[in-house]
C-alpha cells in the first residue's frame, strides 16, 4: 500500500500523538466521565489506522504487525478474565468482585478495580479493531496482486 | 457449588484465548488443551445436574443483588431446565471436539478452529445460564458470530456463500431480538427475566406485548430455523465442517433458539392462547414441510439439515401443545406430558442428529463427496460408520427400542389426550416420511451396489472419529431408558417442573 501526499503525512504526524493521548485520557477517566474502555480503545486504534493509511506499508510488514496486535488482544482479554476471577483466589466466591479499596468518588484513583478493567478492555478493543483493519488491508493487497 | 456457575462461561473463554496465544508457541497445544477443557466442563455440568434436583441456584455478578428491593445486578440462574441444556451442550461439544482431532487435520489454521469452538461453547453456556435479557443477547451473539466464522472455515465458494447468507439472516434475527428487548425495557424498566415477569403479573397492555412476542418469535424462529425462517439452515449446516454441523444442528439451534423461546414464553410472558396457537402452527408446518423437503435431497448433509428442521418442528409443536393447554388452564397432566415429550425429544435429537452429522463427516472424509448417487456398497468396508448410522437412522425414524421411538410416542399420546387429533396424525405421517428418507440414505450410502469405483482403497475412519460415533450410538440406546418413569422423574422432572409452574422461576429468584 502506498502512502499519501506530504501534507497528509505532516498533519498525521502532528495529530496522531494527540489522538493517542486523547484515547488514553478517555480510558483512564472511564469511571468518572462518559466513555471508557471501549470508546477509548476505538480512538487509540484510530490513531494507528491513521498512521498506516497516511504512510503506507508493505503487506509483509503488515503481517508482522497483525500477529503482534492479535497477540496483544489475546493477552488483554485473558487479563480481564483473570481480574474477574481474582476474588476466587482470595476465597470470595464472587465473580467480578471489586477487591481493591474504593477511594473517594470523583478522584482519578478510585472505584477499586474498575479502572483496571477499563485499561485492559481499552487494550483489547484497540488490538481487535487494529487486527480487523489490518486483515482487510492485507486481503486487499494480496488480492490486487 | 455456587462458584462453579460463572466458570461455565469463564473456562472456555480463557481456554479459547490461551489457545490463540500458546498455540503459536507450543506445537500441538490446542489438540490437547481444547478436549481437556470440554471434558472438565462436561464433568462440571454433570456434577451440577446431579446435585441440583428440583431446586435452583441464583448467582449475582460482583455481589450486586438487590438495591431497595429491585434486582440491579446481573443474575445467572441454574435450574432444572438450564442444567439439562448444559449437560447436552457440553456432552455434544466434547464428542464433536474429540471427533475433530482427526477430522480437522485436512484444514489449515487448526488453532483458530479450536479457539472458535471454545467460544461457541462459552456463548451457549452463557445463554442457558443467563437470567438477564441483555446478557442473554450478548452471549447469543458470541456464539452465533463464532458459528459464522466456523461455517466459512473451509473458505471455498459454497462455504463463503452459505456463511454470508447465514450472517445476513442471523443479523436480521439479532436486530429483531434487540428491538424486542429494547421495547420490554422501555415498558417494564427492567431487564431481569424474573423481574419482567413480576411487572407483567401486575397488569400489562395486551396488544403491545403481543407485538413484542411476535418480534421474539420471528427473531428466535430465525435462530431456530422454524419454517418460514429456515432459508439459511440447509446451506449453513451442510457446508460447515462436519463436527461443526453436528454442533450447529445438534446443539446451537436448540440452545439459542428453542431454549430461549421456551424460557421466555413459559417463564417471562403470561400465557396467551393466540401466541400458543401461533407457535404450535409454526412447529407443525416446519415438521411437515421439512420432512417433505428432506425426501428429495441427494446431498447427505442437506438431507440431514432438512431433517433437523422437521424434528425441531416436532419439538416446537410439543411445547406449543403444552402452552395451549396451560393457557386454557385445564388438563394439566396432559400439558405436562406434552412438555415432557418435547424435552425428551430435544435431548434425543441432540444425540442422534449429532451422530448422523458425524457419520456424514466420516463418509465425506473417506470419499470426498456428499452426493448419495456417488456412494454405495460401503457397509462391508466401513462397518463402524455403517452400523452407527443405521442405529441413528432407526432412532430418528422412531423404531423401537431406540430413544426416538419413546419420545415420539409420548408426544403422540399427549396430542391424542389433548384432543389434537390432526397434530397426532401428522406426527405419525411425518414419522413414516422420516423413515422413508433415512432408508434412502441407508440404501444409497451403504447397501446399494457401488457405482463402479473400487472400494479396496477405502478404509474405516481413525480411532477418534469411530470412538465418538460409537459413544453416541450407545447413548442412542441408553437414552431410551428415560422412558421408565423412575429414571424419567430423576432426569427430566426438574426441567418439566420449571416449565409447568411458570411462576416459580420469578418467585424463587426475587425471593417473594
Amino acid at each position: 500500500m502506498e502512502g499519501m501526499s506530504t501534507i497528509v503525512k505532516k498533519i498525521t504526524q502532528l495529530m496522531a500523538g494527540l489522538i493517542f493521548l486523547y484515547g488514553i485520557y478517555i480510558i483512564l477517566h472511564g469511571h468518572l466521565t462518559p466513555g471508557g474502555g471501549f470508546a477509548g480503545g476505538a480512538i487509540i486504534a484510530g490513531a494507528f489506522i491513521l498512521l498506516i493509511l497516511a504512510f503506507g506499508n508493505s503487506a509483509l510488514n503488515l503481517k508482522k504487525e497483525v500477529a503482534g496486535s492479535s497477540n496483544i488482544e489475546s493477552v488483554a482479554i485473558l487479563m480481564v478474565t483473570i481480574l474477574a476471577m481474582m476474588a476466587l483466589l482470595f476465597g470470595i466466591k464472587v465473580f467480578f468482585f471489586n477487591f481493591l479499596p474504593k477511594g473517594t468518588p470523583g478522584e482519578l484513583l478510585s472505584a477499586g478495580a474498575i479502572p483496571l478493567y477499563n485499561i485492559f478492555i481499552g487494550i483489547e478493543v484497540a488490538g481487535a479493531i487494529l487486527t480487523i483493519f489490518l486483515a482487510l488491508v492485507i486481503f486487499k493487497e494480496e488480492s490486487s496482486k | 457449588m455456587d462458584a462453579l456457575i460463572p466458570l461455565f462461561v469463564a473456562i472456555p473463554l480463557i481456554s479459547a484465548f490461551l489457545i490463540m496465544l500458546l498455540g503459536k508457541l507450543v506445537k500441538g497445544f490446542h489438540r490437547y488443551f481444547a478436549p481437556l477443557t470440554l471434558l472438565a466442563l462436561l464433568v462440571m455440568a454433570v456434577y451440577e445436574f446431579s446435585g441440583l434436583g428440583t431446586s435452583s441456584i441464583q448467582y449475582t455478578m460482583g455481589g450486586w443483588a438487590y438495591e431497595g428491593g429491585f434486582p440491579v445486578g446481573i443474575f445467572m440462574v441454574l435450574d432444572g431446565f438450564s442444567a439439562l441444556m448444559l449437560c447436552i451442550i457440553n456432552l455434544i461439544g466434547f464428542i464433536a471436539l474429540f471427533y475433530s482431532l482427526s477430522y480437522i487435520r485436512k484444514y489449515t489454521a487448526e488453532g483458530n478452529y479450536y479457539a472458535l469452538f471454545c467460544l461457541i461453547i462459552a456463548g451457549m453456556n452463557g445463554v442457558v445460564l443467563s437470567g438477564d435479557l441483555f446478557n442473554l443477547f450478548v452471549f447469543l451473539e458470541v456464539s452465533v458470530i463464532s458459528s459464522y466464522a466456523l461455517v466459512a472455515f473451509g473458505v471455498g465458494k459454497t462455504e463463503l456463500e452459505a456463511s454470508f447468507k447465514y450472517q445476513v439472516l442471523g443479523g436480521l434475527a439479532s436486530m429483531l431480538i434487540l428491538l424486542a428487548i429494547g421495547l420490554i425495557y422501555w415498558k417494564t424498566k427492567t431487564l431481569n427475566i424474573a423481574d419482567v415477569r413480576n411487572v407483567l403479573d401486575s397488569g400489562y397492555s395486551k396488544p403491545f406485548y403481543i407485538f413484542i412476542q411476535v418480534l421474539l418469535i420471528s427473531g428466535f424462529g430465525l435462530k431456530a430455523a422454524i419454517i418460514p425462517f429456515h432459508a439459511w439452515l440447509p446451506d449453513a449446516h451442510s457446508s460447515a465442517p462436519s463436527p461443526i454441523s453436528a454442533m450447529l444442528s445438534g446443539v446451537l439451534i436448540k440452545a439459542v433458539g428453542i431454549y430461549v423461546l421456551i424460557r421466555l414464553f413459559f417463564n417471562m410472558f403470561v400465557f396467551s392462547h393466540e401466541i400458543a396457537v401461533v407457535i404450535t402452527v409454526l412447529g407443525t408446518v416446519s415438521m411437515v414441510i421439512g420432512a417433505l423437503l428432506a425426501l428429495i435431497q441427494w446431498d447427505v448433509k442437506r438431507l440431514l439439515a432438512y431433517s433437523s428442521i422437521s424434528q425441531i418442528g416436532l419439538v416446537v409443536m410439543a411445547f406449543g401443545m403444552g402452552m395451549i393447554l396451560l393457557a386454557k388452564g385445564d388438563n394439566l397432566p396432559v400439558a405436562s406430558l406434552a412438555i415432557a415429550g418435547g424435552l425428551y425429544h430435544l435431548v434425543n435429537h441432540a444425540v442422534f442428529k449429532g451422530l448422523l452429522f458425524l457419520n456424514a463427516g466420516a463418509l465425506e472424509h473417506r470419499l470426498d463427496t456428499r452426493d448419495l448417487k456417488k456412494m454405495g456398497g460401503l457397509a462391508p468396508v466401513m462397518p463402524v460408520t455403517s452400523s452407527t448410522s443405521f442405529m441413528a437412522s432407526m432412532s430418528i425414524s422412531g423404531i423401537p427400542p431406540f430413544n426416538g421411538f419413546f419420545s415420539k410416542l409420548i408426544i403422540i399420546i399427549a396430542a391424542i389426550n389433548g384432543k389434537f387429533y390432526l397434530l397426532a396424525t401428522l406426527a405419525v405421517v411425518v414419522s413414516i416420511v422420516t423413515l422413508a428418507y433415512f432408508l434412502k440414505f441407508q440404501r444409497f450410502a451403504f447397501f446399494n451396489k457401488s457405482p463402479g469405483k473400487s472400494l479396496e482403497k477405502i478404509k474405516e475412519v481413525p480411532f477418534p472419529m469411530s470412538f465418538s460415533m460409537v459413544f453416541l450410538a450407545i447413548l442412542c440406546l441408553a437414552l431410551s431408558l428415560l422412558a421408565f418413569p423412575s429414571i424419567n422423574d430423576a432426569v427430566l422432572r426438574p426441567a418439566i417442573n420449571v416449565l409447568m409452574q411458570s411462576d416459580l422461576y420469578s418467585t424463587t429468584i426475587l425471593g417473594l
